[in-house]
């Protein structure tokens, strides 16, 4: 099929290739990444922690049970995670609200993904010196 | 044209879910690292909550909007990453928002109750 050359790409395949590694070692493209995968594991936590709060709040005393559970050091561990999974997709997810519907522009990105990341490391620390 | 305004719609109601959460999720937050700096027992977690309509209101709206936000999330991955895209597809992150909707509004039933 011919393709009118109006329509045809701009710059060659090869150069798409080496724009596509380049751009994934881009803070835009680590940002995209831990705000896909904090999405997953936030994903697949909330069914675990909608069903484990319910048998908990069914029985008062499950509950306690459960909270001495959670000061098992894996399960802190992996507590922390989570609450550093949840404050990485609030603050990543901001930062994407306002570039869509702010216009935040392009050379700021570097500084608000690096305010993203420092805002999540102060939740998850908040959250790990005190549990 | 269906299944443009369908992807106009998944965009809003995604953004806007967005936007409910981002609230939610500060006050989540907070609230966690308030009741593990003050080292609170369950219990008293509990009565905290129950004590007023806010709580369970807070939560009831939290759930709704984790149940339109994650289905879409989930929705863009299977489509992006795995390359996974269909009715099939609508029909399993259907049954998502399901089960994140009822078991969220469960657990928020007891938490009032």
């Amino acid at each position: 099929m011919n393709v009118p050359p109006t329509l045809a790409p701009a710059v060659s395949t090869r150069a798409v290739r080496h724009n596509d590694l380049r751009a994934r070692g881009h803070a835009g493209f680590l940002a995209f990444v831990a705000h896909r995968v904090s999405g997953i594991v936030l994903a697949l936590f909330l069914p675990v922690h909608f069903f484990a709060l319910s048998q908990a709040l069914s029985d008062p005393l499950a509950l306690d049970g459960f909270l001495e559970w959670t000061r098992r050091p894996a399960v802190k561990f992996a507590e922390t995670m989570l609450v550093a999974a949840l404050a990485v997709h609030l603050a990543g997810g901001v930062r994407l609200l306002f570039v869509e519907f702010v216009g935040w522009r392009a050379e700021w990105q570097k500084t608000a993904i690096a305010l993203v990341a420092a805002a999540a490391l102060a939740c998850a620390l908040l959250f790990a010196l005190n549990a | 044209m269906r299944s443009a305004r369908h992807a106009a719609w998944r965009f809003v109601l995604q953004r806007a879910s967005a936007a409910v959460l981002a609230l939610c999720v500060v006050l989540h937050l907070a609230t966690i690292i308030y009741a593990v700096r003050h080292a609170l027992t369950a219990q008293a977690i509990v009565a905290h909550m129950h004590a007023s309509l806010f709580w369970p209101a807070f939560y009831a709206l939290f759930v709704v909007a984790v149940a339109v936000h994650a289905p879409l999330g989930l929705r863009a991955v299977a489509d992006e990453w795995l390359a996974l895209r269909g009715r099939a597809v609508d029909a399993v992150l259907a049954l998502v928002a399901l089960v994140l909707l009822v078991g969220g509004l469960y657990a928020v039933a007891l938490l009032a109750g």
